[in-house]
């Protein structure tokens, strides 16, 4: 029997905000500081105010029949302006605010994701198709950044193990690779080979089924922002963000290690694993300690990012520093 | 210096006095600390401050000795003598910059974690030629004085000066070892420093008696 669910984390042409004041958004804004009578030389606080403003008209939808899950740390939540307009995703550009900037039109809808490989039940899914049966779950997780800032992130989305027991991988399976989109049109980073084309991410097949690896269609409660990985994006937390793959359509079920885009672009700097260690440092700076995006004194960085509970097994036996 | 100019105005010459252009240029050359500064204020520092200020100090201390190192280029090519005459206030503008740069790294990014330091200089190489580009940079603004180039005579402070050439070169080092992946920026630098050295180059060869 097919239950349906209403495709909550899906945009509605009737909830998008009307094209002419979404259009009109900067004027609108501008209206609202006059009207609010912000004095935007105020300072720290007035451009903060703007900044809300601003980032009101570009959120994406509430997401609806989402279930708190059990994965969440006790820490303050970065702010969402921070993790919406500071992010790393070279197809829109490589400086930090280059993916706010540049992502704002990316059209996330329609979304198909292929599924090839050592599988049961390949072929080429909607992203509706394939999400449709799966719980939304809000899981509050810690971020690690190679380039050592970290984050406490709010994200929404299914769990990937669920979605691959329902594919159905065969015994060759050993591990899963990812592809994000390639279309420089739509992704303008891409013109230039800053790294190779289209993005491409893999885990092996335990860990992609580890219970905390999650795909992420959302952020704060709401649909994910394309400056984020929109539509749909993988979500590892006790990995460097860089394994987190954005735009994704395609996952390959291979016999064999899959090929992963820093590792291609700097292989004796980023590995397959990238678990996050502090003590196995970047040949070019120490990941012994992070800065906590909004923090000004950095923290020690802790092995598996704190998740070593439920990852370390997948590791038991391995050199770290050799599979870095 | 500039009297010259300001008693004997010369209706044809368009010509600003040598120390309006002066001073021209030192604000000009203060202009990115004072953005930096606005946009401290204003909030407009990013998600990552520490990291915006450490990557906006950086860019501008190696802009700004190039802007340094185009004094004599710009001689050499269009035969213009005001860049070369303020050549001191622009090198000090650039060891500010590098300065500036170098007190976040220590005092902000790391709050004096001396250990953290000196194991960044001693292990990490983008680290370790950026640090020497600034003790050779330390040693110029400290011999920048009159006096200094009295003490040492002028053709020994000319070759310590010289260095200035291995400071940029490191600088441009330290910025292309740095990045992760985007080379486009530290090559534009590189590029500009190439072209800046390869005139006075070209200057020094056709010079020499054949």
């Amino acid at each position: 029997m097919l239950i349906k669910i209403p495709k909550s984390w899906q945009l509605r042409d009737s909830d998008a905000t009307p094209q002419n004041i979404y259009k009109d958004r900067r004027r609108f804004m501008a209206g609202v500081l006059k009207g609010t009578g912000v004095a935007m030389a105020g300072g720290i606080a007035g451009s903060l105010i703007g900044r809300d403003a601003f980032a009101a008209w570009v959120r994406g939808e509430k997401l609806a029949n989402v279930v708190k899950s059990q994965y969440t740390v006790d820490e303050d939540l970065t702010p969402y302006e921070s993790v919406t307009e500071y992010n790393n995703f070279y197809e829109f550009g490589t400086g930090k605010d280059d993916p706010f900037d540049n992502a704002k039109d990316f059209v996330t809808r329609p979304w198909t994701i292929e599924i090839a490989g050592e599988v049961a039940k390949p072929g080429t899914y909607d992203i509706e198709d394939l999400l449709r049966s799966e719980q939304l779950e809000e899981r509050v997780y810690r971020h690690r950044c190679v380039e050592t800032w970290s984050m406490v992130v709010p994200w929404v989305g299914v769990s990937l193990a669920s979605i691959i027991k329902r594919l159905e991988p065969t015994s060759k399976a050993k591990y899963v690779a990812f592809e994000t989109l390639l279309d420089p049109e739509r992704m303008p980073g891409q013109h230039r080979r800053v790294l190779q084309w289209p993005y491409v991410e893999g885990l092996r097949l335990d860990e992609a089924m580890n219970p905390l690896t999650l795909l992420a269609t959302g952020v704060y409660g709401e649909v994910l922002p394309p400056q984020n990985g929109a539509p749909i994006r993988l979500v590892t937390p006790w990995k460097y963000g860089f394994k987190g793959i954005k735009s994704i359509v395609r996952i390959t079920f291979t016999e064999k290690e899959p090929p992963t885009s820093w590792n291609l672009s700097a292989p004796h700097e980023y590995g397959f694993y990238a678990n996050v260690n502090p003590d196995v440092s970047h040949p070019r700076w120490s990941q012994a300690k992070e800065r906590k995006v909004g923090e000004f004194f950095k923290r020690p960085t802790v092995i598996f990012n704190g998740y070593g509970e439920e990852v370390a097994s997948l590791y038991t036996g391995m050199d770290l520093a050799k599979k870095f | 210096m500039s009297t010259r100019t300001l008693t004997l105005p010369n209706s044809l010459s368009i010509q600003a006095p040598y120390r309006v252009t002066w001073w021209l240029m030192f604000t000009v050359m203060a202009l990115p600390l004072a953005w930096l500064v606005g946009l401290g204020l204003t909030g407009g520092l990013g998600a990552n401050p520490i990291e915006f200020i450490n990557r906006y100090l950086g860019d501008w201390a190696l802009r700004s000795l190039l802007v340094t190192l185009a004094a004599t280029p710009l001689k050499i090519l269009f035969g213009w003598v005001w860049p070369v005459r303020m050549r001191r206030m622009l090198g000090l503008w650039a060891f500010a910059y590098v300065a500036l740069h170098l007190t976040n790294y220590v005092v902000i990014d790391n709050f004096f974690a001396w250990g953290d330091i000196w194991k960044d200089i001693v292990k990490r190489n983008f680290i370790t030629v950026g640090m020497i580009a600034f003790l050779i940079l330390l040693a110029l603004a400290a011999t920048s004085w009159n006096g200094a180039i009295r003490r040492l005579g002028a053709k020994s402070w000319k070759r310590l000066h010289r260095l200035v050439y291995v400071a940029a070169a490191l600088g441009c080092l330290h910025y292309i070892w740095m990045v992760k992946a985007d080379l486009l920026a530290p090559t534009v630098h590189s590029v500009i420093l190439a072209l800046l050295l390869s005139v006075r180059a070209w200057h020094i060869f056709r010079s020499q008696p054949r």
